[in-house]
């Protein structure tokens, strides 16, 4: 086997436990946190299976900008319905 | 707990698709037919070295064309329904930290340029507009988590996706007047392959696309920074 495959089979394995714990984990900022790791270790996924336009857009939006936006929008909840 | 029962009806449903793909899953040796057209005949018709970029940009360009304006509609629509109420009371925010403040003014420029670099190169390396512009948008997030009080030139971004957004028509309308259809690249000269002025008019049209998706993105970025002020 070889051995880009089998990096990319424990990383399979780490995202889908990780995205298991965004579903389980109590507290909002936590989930908001992992599931910005997920994109970021989804995003080392696509670099090799050999996409890295579409790893470089998952790299900078899925964990860059998204988990940012989900911070602000979470801020203004909070400050605004309670 | 039926909610639950038809969750998991969903879940075994999926895993019964992907187990039926899985069985019969082998790895291609051989491109297919279409696959092989691109790879045969990208250098020689549209002369840009990276064959997805020739994709996305011309064999599939009005494919793009609609994805720029799904963007530049979500980002209109964010921008109305963002619109500060003119109340806005000072925040009072802690200032940013040393670290955080010394370290955007080292990168803030770098993150631009290396924007910069993957737009303008897009024909060439792997990468164009929309990562360029996304990456130029991450860099204006660092400076606005620097200076959340600072000021955007808002008339400026504005400026600059009202004509990034018309260069970008208006090149595939010259392919139409010039070349032999919208959004064509071949009335511009192919140039040498693999040079950074070749495949006609793809880099201007990933210039403007980059310019498009980042001021697009930090005004996204802008109108969320400035909501959190208000009451």
């Amino acid at each position: 086997m070889n051995i880009s495959i089998l990096f990319a089979l424990i990383l399979a394995i780490i995202i889908v436990t990780m995205a298991i714990a965004v579903l389980v984990v109590k507290k909002i900022k936590t989930a908001v946190l992992v599931s910005g790791v997920v994109s970021l270790l989804a995003s080392i996924v696509y670099l090799l299976l050999a996409s890295p336009d579409v790893a470089m857009t998952e790299a900078a939006i899925g964990s860059g900008l998204t988990t940012i936006i989900f911070f602000y929008v979470l801020n203004k909840m909070r400050s605004s319905d309670v | 707990m039926f909610k639950k029962l038809f969750i998991i009806a969903i879940v075994a449903g999926f895993a019964v698709l992907l187990w039926s793909y899985l069985r019969h899953y082998s790895e291609r040796t051989t491109l297919n037919d279409l696959s092989t057209y691109y790879v045969d005949n990208t250098a020689h018709e549209i002369g840009a070295a990276n064959v997805v970029t020739a994709i996305v940009v011309t064999y599939r360009g009005f494919d793009t064309l609609g994805e720029v304006t799904i963007l530049f509609v979500s980002a209109s629509l964010i921008a109305m329904f963002l619109k500060s109420m003119g109340k806005e009371k000072s925040r009072n925010a802690r200032p940013a930290s040393l670290i955080l403040v010394t370290a955007q003014k080292l990168l803030f420029p770098l993150i631009l340029l290396f924007g910069v670099y993957i737009f303008i190169n897009g024909h060439l390396t792997p990468g164009g507009g929309f990562q360029g512009g996304s990456v130029i948008a991450t860099g204006f997030l660092l400076w606005l988590m620097a200076n959340p009080e600072g000021h955007v030139p808002q008339n400026l971004l504005n400026t600059i996706e009202s004509i990034s957004g018309f260069g970008y028509v208006a090149a595939g309308l010259f392919g139409l007047i010039l070349g032999l259809g919208f959004l064509d690249n071949r009335f511009m000269g192919l140039g040498t392959l693999g040079h950074l002025f070749s495949a006609g008019v793809i880099p201007v049209i990933y210039s403007f696309i980059g310019l498009k998706v980042g001021a697009e993105l930090s005004n996204v970025l802008h109108h969320l920074n400035e909501i959190q002020n208000e009451e």
